[in-house]
């Protein structure tokens, strides 16, 4: 095992919310800087949340009908996560330096709040998945509310690992 | 005016999730994305009770905008919970990973259910 104690063993972020087993992340509410990150995931939050509605009024769901927009929504949101965070943390977690793989390409200190934690945090939503479940159970479709519980969960756990994997391949090139 | 009851409701929730994991993660030191399970079940529990108060005719649109599709909707995330479910397996912990996938929906299934009965009980 390498690092100090507490420290993700291989150095890489497990929540890209924030990782308290990464360095770079303990220290980023330190000072002045927290200001910037709070402020930064308040304003990705806001446009992800923003993106979202938009996409359920363009995308409305007629009551009782299969939520498609929140699964949409998820789905990609699930998709561009493994995007940026393979683009900023992969590979070896280099990112604590502001600097990627090999020290190449330096990462603004506010991507992954920004982005991640505010914009794609605020996008994707569990709480909407959920309910929209609860909704389809209340009004008796059991299999509807089945069907979506897991095709979501398909849906994004498979676009995570397939976004992930493509953009580490695309960067090693 | 609904957008902007969206935009502050996302700015607040999702402030309050990176707050909220920050706090569960310095508390507690586990394998198991503890801090993004409290959020997304916390965030369940606060839309069933909004949607609930919406039905009992005790909260208007503007709640809704704000409290349900804003805070409740930034405060919980699906991203996260993909994210880490997946680095938990590509970093050996493939029984957390299961875990963590199999335990997130119910729960947040749960809270939201829980939240509506409550406001419908309390409202009569």
């Amino acid at each position: 095992m390498s690092g100090a104690p507490g420290e993700a063993p291989d150095g890489g972020v497990t929540d890209p919310d924030v990782d308290l087993r990464v360095p770079a992340h303990r220290a980023e509410t330190a000072g002045a800087h927290a200001v910037a990150v709070l402020a930064a995931v308040a304003a990705g939050g806001a446009l992800g949340a923003c993106a979202r509605y938009g996409l359920t009024l363009l995308w409305p769901v007629a009551p009782g009908g299969f939520p498609w927009s929140v699964l949409a929504v998820n789905a990609a949101g699930c998709a561009l996560i493994g995007v940026l965070m393979a683009l900023l943390e992969e590979p070896g977690g280099r990112a604590s330096d502001g600097r990627g793989p090999g020290g190449a390409r330096p990462r603004h200190p506010l991507a992954r709040p920004f982005l991640g934690t505010g914009v794609l945090g605020g996008f994707t939503t569990v709480s909407a998945y959920a309910l929209d479940a609860v909704r389809l159970l209340e009004e008796g479709a059991v299999g509807a509310a089945l069907l979506y519980l897991g095709a979501t969960l398909a849906a994004a756990l498979g676009a995570v690992w397939a976004a992930t994997a493509a953009t580490r391949a695309a960067v090693a090139r | 005016m609904s957008w902007l009851l969206v935009a502050l409701g996302g700015a607040a929730g999702a402030c309050l999730r990176y707050s909220v994991d920050r706090a569960v993660q310095s508390r507690h030191e586990s394998v198991l994305p503890r801090g993004t399970l409290t959020v997304n079940a916390a965030g369940s529990l606060l839309l069933g009770l909004v949607t609930g108060a919406v039905e009992a005719g005790a909260a208007g649109p503007g709640a809704a905008a704000l409290l349900g599709t804003g805070l409740c909707g930034a405060l919980t995330t699906y991203s996260t919970f993909s994210y880490e479910t997946l680095r938990l397996a590509e970093r050996g912990h493939g029984r957390a990973a299961l875990v963590n996938a199999a335990v997130t929906p119910p729960v947040a299934l749960g809270a939201v259910w829980a939240g509506l009965e409550l406001t419908r009980y309390l409202s009569g």
